[in-house]
C-alpha cells in the first residue's frame, strides 16, 4: 500500500489538521515509511498466537452504577471559546 | 407451554409505473440503557436536567481522563442479548469511531465494531392471528450516545448541551427482514414490548430513548427470495439510510416515501445513490443529509484507553435464570392457561404492569370473563378518562369481586356495570356495595314466578299476541325486569315468561 498525496490531504482533513500543500509530499512519504515498518511486522507468523491486548496481565476496570460525578457546568464550560445560558455556543451547524 | 407456529405474512407488492416492487427493510435501532449513571462515567443519565449539569470531565473529553465500564451497563446489554434469544459473546472489545461534531467532544465516539458484545438472536413480529415475521437479529453492540445540538435558539450559533454524551445506548441491528412499513413498526412495537418486560431501556421514544435508522431498499418480487438463498446483497436493491427516527407514524411515512421515489428513480432509468437521508416530517419527505465527499470514513481501531471487556460464562448464567417472562410465553401462557383469545392475550400482555394487573384480577377465577372487564369495561372507562391503568380507582381485586359476584348469579352482567361505575368513583368494594345497595339479584324463582303472574294476568292482549308471536315475549321479560328494579335473574325471568307463556 502505497500513500499518495492526494491520500495524504485527505487524511488530514479528516483529523482537521491544516497541512499546506507544500507539506504534502513529506507527510505522504512519513505514512509510507510508517506503513513501511508495519509490512514488516506483518511478516511475522502470528498464526495460533492469542492477541495481547496488556502488557500486564490485566483485566478491564469496572464501575459499579453509581452517580457521583456533574453538577459542575462552569468548569465544563470554562474553556470554552463561547457560552451561553449554559450551553457551549458554536457556529450553526445545520445539514 | 403452547407451541404457536406461526405463518409469514405476505409481502405486499407496490405498483410502480412499469413494474410491481416489494420493500426491503433493515433497522437499527438505539436504545438507551436505564441506567443510572453513563456508561464510562459517573455522570447521571437523568432527562431534562439543567444543559452541562450531567457531566463529568470524562464526558466533556478533557484531557488526561480515562473511561471505566459501568458494570450495570453489560448487565443490561446481555439481559437483551438473552431477551433477543441472541448468542452471547464472552469477549468483546470496544472500538473508537472517529468523527467530528460539536456534540462529540472527542472527536470519537466508543463502540464496538469488531467485536459486539452480542451475536445474532430474532424477534418474532406478529401480524395478525398466526401470522408473525420473524426478523433476525445480526448484533447489538454498546456504544455512547452524543451530547444534542440545538440550532434554533440563535440565528448564527448552535447550542450544545453533553448531558447525554457518554449516555450508553444498545445499538440493535437486524437483517433485511422485514417487507414493509407497517412490519417496521410492528418490529418497533415489538422489540419496545421485549425491553420494557426485560426492564433494560424504557422505550421512550418521545425521550428520544428509543431511536431508529431505518434502511430502505427497494426490489422485483423474487430478488429477495435469490439474496437469502446466497446471501448476497448484490440481489438487492441500492439501500438508503433514514436517520434517527423517533416517532412510529414517521417511520412508516419516511418508508413509504423512499419507496415511491426509490421506484421512480430506478423505473426512469437511473440509480438510487446509497447515502444518509433525513425526514422532514413538515413536508413528509427524505431528503440528502451527508454529501458525498464526507462520506463516512470513520477509521475505526480498537480503543486503546480499553482492555477486552471478558465476561464469564457463569455471569450470564445468572442473569439468564433471573429473565422475566418474555412476552411471546406470557401471551401463550395466557391462552391455555386462562383460555383468552389471542386477541384479549396480545391486548393484556402489551405491557407488563397490564399483565401483572389481569393476573391478580383473574389469579383462581374464569380469565375470560375477568379479561373482558378489563378490556372492555375498565379500559374503556379509563380511556374516557385519560388515565393509566398505573392510576386506576379500581384494584384487580375488585375486579376480581366483580367476577365472582356474577359468576356466582349473585349480580347480572347488566347490574355489573352499575357496581363497576359505583366502585370507579368512589373506590368502594363491589361486595360491599352490592350489599349495601341491595343490588343482589333475586334468583328465587318463587319471586320471580309471582312478578310474572302478576303482569301476565294484567296483560291478557298482549298474552294473546305473544302466543301467536313468540318473540314479544320479550316484553314480558322487560316489564318483569322493571318490577324488580333490574334484580331478578335475566335468564330465568326468561325461562319463567317462556313456559307461563307456553312457548
Amino acid at each position: 500500500m502505497s500513500i499518495d498525496e492526494s491520500t495524504a490531504a485527505r487524511v488530514a482533513k479528516l483529523a482537521r489538521i491544516r497541512v499546506e500543500p507544500e507539506a504534502l509530499p513529506e507527510l505522504a512519504e512519513d505514512f509510507n515509511r510508517i506503513l513501511g515498518f508495519i509490512e514488516q511486522l506483518n511478516e511475522v507468523d502470528v498464526e495460533g498466537v492469542e492477541p495481547m491486548t496488556s502488557v500486564t496481565p490485566m483485566r478491564l476496570k469496572r464501575r459499579e452504577d453509581q452517580v457521583d460525578d456533574g453538577g459542575h457546568a462552569a468548569q465544563v464550560l470554562s474553556n470554552a471559546p463561547d457560552a451561553r445560558e449554559g450551553f457551549f455556543a458554536v457556529p450553526k451547524v445545520v445539514e | 407451554m403452547l407451541d404457536l407456529t406461526y405463518e409469514a405474512p405476505k409481502v405486499k407488492t407496490i405498483a410502480g409505473a412499469k413494474h410491481d416492487w416489494e420493500l426491503v427493510i433493515g433497522m437499527e435501532v438505539h436504545a438507551q440503557v436505564s441506567s443510572r449513571a453513563k456508561l464510562f462515567s459517573s455522570a447521571s443519565t437523568k432527562f431534562g436536567a439543567e444543559p452541562n449539569s450531567n457531566v463529568s470531565f470524562v464526558d466533556a473529553a478533557m484531557p488526561g481522563m480515562l473511561p471505566v465500564i459501568n458494570e450495570f451497563c453489560v448487565d443490561q446489554a446481555v439481559r437483551t442479548g438473552l431477551g433477543l434469544k441472541a448468542a452471547i459473546n464472552l469477549n468483546s472489545a470496544f472500538d473508537r469511531k472517529n468523527y467530528f461534531y460539536p456534540d462529540q467532544p472527542a472527536g470519537y465516539q466508543i463502540s464496538q465494531l469488531y467485536h459486539p458484545i452480542v451475536g445474532e438472536g430474532e424477534v418474532l413480529v406478529e401480524m395478525g392471528e398466526g401470522i408473525a415475521r420473524r426478523v433476525r437479529i445480526e448484533r447489538i453492540h454498546l456504544e455512547q450516545d452524543a451530547g444534542k445540538s440545538i440550532h434554533d435558539m440563535d440565528p448564527t450559533m448552535s447550542f450544545v448541551d453533553l448531558n447525554r454524551a457518554g449516555v450508553a445506548l444498545m445499538e440493535i441491528v437486524s437483517r433485511p427482514d422485514i417487507r414493509g412499513a407497517d412490519e417496521a413498526a410492528a418490529y418497533i412495537t415489538k422489540l419496545r414490548q421485549i425491553l420494557r418486560y426485560l426492564g433494560t431501556c424504557d422505550g421512550n421514544m418521545q425521550n428520544g430513548n428509543l431511536r431508529a435508522d431505518v434502511n430502505v431498499s427497494v426490489c422485483l418480487p423474487g430478488q429477495y427470495e435469490k439474496y437469502l438463498e446466497s446471501g448476497d446483497f448484490s440481489h438487492l436493491g441500492t439501500r438508503c439510510e433514514i436517520k434517527n427516527m423517533n416517532s412510529m407514524r414517521f417511520i412508516q411515512q419516511a418508508i413509504d416515501y423512499e419507496a415511491r421515489r426509490q421506484i421512480a428513480i430506478v423505473e426512469g432509468g437511473g440509480t438510487v445513490d446509497q447515502e444518509t437521508r433525513g425526514f422532514d416530517p413538515d413536508t413528509g419527505e427524505t431528503r440528502t443529509q451527508r454529501s458525498k465527499e464526507e462520506a463516512h470514513d470513520y477509521r475505526y481501531f480498537p480503543d486503546p484507553d480499553l482492555l477486552p471487556l471478558e465476561i464469564e460464562q457463569a455471569w450470564v448464567d445468572d442473569i439468564a435464570a433471573s429473565l422475566p417472562e418474555l412476552p411471546d410465553e406470557k401471551k401463550a401462557r395466557f391462552m391455555t392457561g386462562f383460555g383468552l383469545s389471542d386477541y384479549d392475550a396480545s391486548v393484556l400482555t402489551a405491557e407488563v404492569e397490564a399483565a401483572g394487573y389481569f393476573e391478580q384480577a383473574a389469579e383462581g377465577r374464569d380469565g375470560k370473563l375477568a379479561a373482558n372487564w378489563i378490556i372492555n369495561e375498565l379500559y374503556g372507562r379509563l380511556k374516557k378518562d385519560e388515565t393509566q391503568l398505573a392510576d386506576s380507582p379500581v384494584s384487580p381485586a375488585q375486579i376480581g369481586q366483580i367476577v365472582d359476584l356474577i359468576k356466582s348469579d349473585a349480580i347480572s352482567g347488566k347490574i355489573a356495570k352499575d357496581v363497576f361505575e359505583i366502585c370507579y368513583t368512589s373506590g368502594r368494594d363491589p361486595e360491599e356495595i352490592v350489599e349495601t345497595e341491595g343490588m343482589k339479584q333475586v334468583t328465587d324463582t318463587g319471586a320471580i314466578e309471582t312478578a310474572v303472574d302478576e303482569i301476565i294476568a294484567a296483560n291478557p292482549a298482549q298474552v294473546e299476541k305473544a302466543k301467536q308471536n313468540p318473540k314479544l315475549a320479550g316484553w314480558f321479560v322487560g316489564q318483569v325486569m322493571k318490577a324488580t328494579g333490574g334484580k331478578a335473574n335475566p335468564k330465568a325471568v326468561n325461562d319463567i315468561v317462556s313456559a307461563k307463556l307456553g312457548l
